[in-house]
């Protein structure tokens, strides 16, 4: 969708300010919201697809105002409630709490360790062959899906140059979606300053890009 | 969403609510029995104590002084910086860019903040925020001028936009006069911005 999230671009958002040192969390409540997300995640309530979209569906000045922390609590209380695990009045504490049908799987505390050095990669278990090889020269297709995706605006019909083949990795155009991983290969495309932005400086960009993001050009 | 959040999002909320929204989750989840509070406690501690830039430091380190482990790091990244036993979310498929005479790497998420947690720990809040990721890509070198970085002008800066799964890390280059320094030095000399690609490692004079 072609929503604030798509920042890549834009002008007007001020100066960068980094702060020479910075805590890792701000407040107590970015602590507690911070671990929901493997949580949550791990107990099969949502993919990280639905995650992103759940935040790309934000209000827009709502979405700009938010800090990090306060996205991951939108889309927590959003995917939770869409999927029917929890519901607004039990949010609200105007409803007593029901017990899930079935019991999910859990977090606890042994399966930390585990889960974050393991992770859960979105690499295919079996590759899948694609159109493209390191060298070749494609266009990002004008596409403007209502629905998630991960082809940023300001690539769209732009040509580059394929740099990498990351091998095949399921797609989050299908994944935020509930039609499942249908795997693909994902190509880094380097794109030049002068197609990108119209000058000429000797920088790049390269982009992470699906297979059917792209065309040959 | 229930209409109280719905009045919530309408404007910037202060910590104070959003405090309660987390405690009013945090609880219902408990309840339900859908979480596991003593979890969420050992997420936390790892993420404060045990992963952070000082992982990549290493890794960096230990290319500057291992031209066979360097060779391994810029062919198959995830497996060579698992070797250190860094590994894991957020790191699940790692790539290292190399920093060189002619290019300067420097990544960002343009679509969200992706970035490489076990080698540098949960992002700072810049990384995540709308100025950078709208403008590294279109003006890198005013960008980095704002960190007081200077790219010579026949240098390409490089920009790694992470919109897929995997997640780079800036090999930066290494300080002039080191010849003779242990890892443990060089890993000092290795910030989290070099390995971003918003800084350069530090000059042995620094430290």
């Amino acid at each position: 969708m072609n929503g604030i999230h798509d920042l890549g671009g834009m002008h007007g958002m001020g100066p960068i300010d980094p702060p020479r040192d910075e805590p890792r969390f701000h407040h107590e409540w970015e602590r507690r919201t911070f671990p929901l997300f493997a949580s949550l995640f791990v107990g099969g309530h949502f993919n990280v697809d639905e995650f992103r979209h759940a935040i790309e569906r934000m209000g827009p000045a709502h979405y700009l105002e938010g800090s990090y922390y306060e996205h991951w609590l939108h889309a927590f209380e959003t995917l939770l409630t869409e999927k029917g695990m929890i519901t607004a009045a039990e949010l609200s504490g105007e409803a007593t709490p029901t017990q899930p049908s079935t019991p999910p799987p859990v977090l606890t505390v042994d399966m930390v360790e585990p889960v974050v050095l393991g992770g859960a990669s979105a690499r295919a278990k079996e590759d899948v062959p694609g159109r493209f090889h390191a060298g070749d020269t494609v266009r990002a297709k004008n596409l403007n899906p209502v629905t998630h995706t991960r082809l940023p605006r300001y690539a769209r019909g732009k040509v580059g140059t394929v740099e990498m083949v990351h091998g095949a990795f399921a797609t989050p155009d299908t994944m935020a979606h509930g039609q499942g991983e249908q795997p693909q290969q994902v190509y880094a495309v380097r794109f030049t300053a002068k197609e990108l932005w119209g000058v000429n400086r000797p920088d790049t960009v390269c982009i992470d890009l699906w297979d059917s993001y792209l065309e040959a050009a | 969403m229930s209409s109280h959040s719905d009045h919530d999002h309408d404007h910037t909320e202060p910590p104070d609510a959003i405090a309660l929204r987390v405690k009013a989750l945090e609880s219902l989840l408990t309840e339900k029995g859908l979480i596991d509070p003593a979890a969420l406690d050992a997420l936390i501690d790892t993420y404060e104590h045990k992963i952070g830039p000082r992982n990549g430091a290493q890794v960096v380190a230990k290319a500057w002084s291992d031209p066979a482990y360097k060779a391994r790091l810029l062919s198959d990244a995830t497996h060579a910086i698992a070797e250190l036993g860094f590994s894991g979310v957020q790191g699940e498929d790692m790539v290292v860019v190399e920093n060189t005479a002619q290019v300067h790497n420097v990544t960002v998420c343009t679509l969200c903040s992706c970035y490489p947690w076990p080698t540098l720990g949960l992002p700072p809040v810049w990384y995540k925020s709308a100025p950078y990721r709208s403008r590294i890509v279109i003006d890198p070198r005013g960008v980095l001028a704002e960190f007081g970085l200077s790219i010579p002008d026949d240098r390409e800066v490089r920009v790694w936009d992470s919109s897929a799964e995997l997640r780079y890390l800036v090999l930066p280059e290494r300080p002039a006069d080191t010849e003779d320094w242990s890892e443990a030095q060089l890993a000092d000399l290795v910030t989290r911005d070099s390995m971003i690609g918003t800084g350069l490692a530090r000059q042995p004079a620094a430290v």
